[in-house]
């Protein structure tokens, strides 16, 4: 019924409508630049609709996708100054408001809570009320409608303007960067097609010694964290160091109990991930969303953890898998 | 081998701080003409690595209900609220929110944090605000420190939750990997459950840094205590 392409489409329209702001925004001294960036985001949203369904060439969008890194690149996009309440009125609202303001924002997930659990289960006929396998998402989407709604009703406010212009006022303070989780993504696409990863998982043959079980663990692990570390990605990473590694040299060389070995292996990934700034949408996207100056500011809070985590993993495997 | 040029682009370009936009461009091109791919084919593959890749940049369609409760002073509120509970220092607080997003993420409500939803709107103003009670304004660095443990909290809560619970990505992605290449049966159930013991683990190491930024920041500004009026917290808030 409900369609997760419906949701990018509704996505797709909010970046149109705020390039459309941007474009009025005589206080951006690079106003068009940064609007075509953002449009050309939301059209190339609904665009990918067809390029996913395949009916639809993917030339025309991997253009599009290109021009995109040019703007940002070469420095087309800029930001204007949205008007931000003043600090008193600020205050002044939250005395009136109070506890109220938080209704709204835990709406979202609240709503997608639902989502992925009750409706999940509905069918209208034969056919999924929400569309299989995109409960969540389409709950984060839902959610947000509904808050949006709620919102409105709290603050009493009743321009529909007055919400767009907010959110591109966080866009552009955030600028380009969030785009980059997902050109990361894409270049995951692209490493993958060209044999990056049959590249890497020879390399490892080469260098590990044979019949030691434990510096075995210790190269899976670290190589885990590592190729994390350079794909931004536990995912990526995960196939070639098991195809590499783990499975012949720590499951069938040594009888490690599978389970063990590659969950904490997947887990030895993860804090690679903490650690990189190629993981941009956990590590660089909250640094610009919290205003940090500096940018590695959530990567230097975390590398402790993840050194430690990293021991950790390369223990529990030691000590459970064998 | 070639191809791996590609991954040198992204390290170098990372490292001396080149526009990452520019480097991801310039990486994909790389390993894909190195790789053997025809330029059309690298064409394609930017787009329908795009597509297929949407779901990670929705988060944006919660930016006007966040902008708009922002600006009718949701994260004053949220430094308020904080500041009436005494025993919520900020590492207390970080922690109990550790423990929460871990948890939520292990029964596979991955969406109720996250740095636009949560993060900046809620955690970090209140863990603010728990220091601020303490010490008064707070000094950049200080404030600096605060959020990025705020976002490590979400962070390392999600990562080493999420592996608990059997429908997430990284689960599926082991077990149709491993199924499909090994001919093998493993259980969802199994690997989740041997992602407990690193969960543990998580929660024990960054609840105990989380505490301890308690004691850093105790050490850093019990001399600067009171050199500045409460008045100039709200300004130095914003």
């Amino acid at each position: 019924m409900i369609q997760a392409e419906w949701f990018y489409w509704l996505v797709g329209a909010v970046f149109l409508a705020m390039a459309g702001q941007m474009a009025m925004d005589r206080s951006n001294p690079r106003r068009f630049g940064t609007a075509a960036f953002w449009g050309l985001v939301g059209a190339a949203f609904v665009y990918s609709t067809w390029v996913a369904d395949k009916t639809a060439p993917a030339e025309p969008l991997g253009a599009a996708v290109l021009v995109m890194v040019c703007l940002a690149g070469f420095g087309f996009t800029g930001r204007g100054t949205v008007p931000a309440a003043p600090a008193e009125r600020r205050a002044a609202s939250a005395a009136r408001l109070g506890n109220r303001l938080f209704v709204p924002a835990l709406t979202i997930p609240a709503v997608a809570m639902v989502c992925a659990v009750v409706v999940k289960g509905w069918h209208i006929g034969r056919r999924p009320v929400l569309q299989a396998g995109s409960e969540t998402i389409l709950g984060l989407g839902i959610g947000t409608v509904v808050a949006l709604v709620v919102a409105m009703l709290v603050v009493r406010e009743r321009r529909p303007a007055a919400p767009l212009q907010a959110g591109r006022g966080l866009l552009e303070t955030m600028g380009y960067v969030m785009l980059l989780p997902q050109l990361l993504a894409t270049l995951g696409t692209i490493f993958q097609a060209a044999g990056v990863g049959d590249s890497v998982g020879k390399l490892t043959e080469h260098v590990l010694p044979h019949g030691q079980t434990y510096v075995a663990v210790v190269v899976y692990c670290a190589g885990m964290a590592v190729f994390t570390v350079v794909m931004g990605n536990g995912f990526a990473a995960f196939p070639v160091l098991t195809a590499a590694v783990g499975w012949p040299l720590l499951i069938q060389q040594a009888h490690g109990r599978p389970a063990v070995v590659l969950a904490a292996g997947m887990l030895a990934g993860f804090c690679g991930t903490l650690c990189t700034p190629m993981a941009a949408n956990f590590n660089l996207v909250p640094a610009t969303l919290l205003e940090l100056k500096d940018q590695y500011g959530p990567i230097k809070a975390q590398i402790p953890t993840a050194v430690a985590l990293l021991a950790c993993n390369i223990v529990i495997i030691s000590v459970f898998a064998f | 081998m070639l191809a791996l040029l590609g991954v040198l682009v992204v390290v170098v370009g990372f490292a001396t701080k080149r526009n990452p936009l520019l480097v991801v461009g310039v990486a994909g091109i790389v390993t894909g003409l190195f790789g053997g791919l025809s330029p059309r084919a690298v064409l394609a593959d930017f787009g329908t690595g795009f597509a297929a890749s949407r779901s990670v940049t929705i988060f944006v369609i919660t930016l006007p209900v966040i902008g708009l409760l922002e600006r009718y002073g949701l994260r004053e509120q949220a430094r308020a609220l904080v500041t009436r509970f005494a025993a919520l220092t900020t590492g207390r607080f970080l922690a109990l929110y550790l423990i929460l997003r871990q948890l939520t993420a292990a029964v596979g409500l991955v969406s109720l944090g996250g740095p636009a939803q949560a993060v900046r709107p809620m955690v970090a103003p209140m863990a603010e605000g728990a220091a601020e009670r303490r010490y008064g304004a707070l000094p950049e660095r200080t404030r600096e420190r605060i959020r990025s443990f705020a976002a490590s909290a979400d962070n390392v809560g999600l990562f080493f939750g999420e592996d608990c619970f059997l429908a997430v990505g990284s689960i599926l992605l082991i077990t149709g990997f491993v199924n499909t290449t090994y001919k093998t049966h493993l259980e969802p159930l199994d690997l989740a459950l041997w992602a407990i013991p690193t969960a543990a683990c998580a929660c024990l190491i960054h609840g105990a840094r989380l505490l301890r930024l308690d004691r850093t920041l105790e050490r850093e500004l019990a001399a600067a205590e009171g050199a500045l009026p409460r008045a100039d917290v709200e300004e130095a808030a914003t």
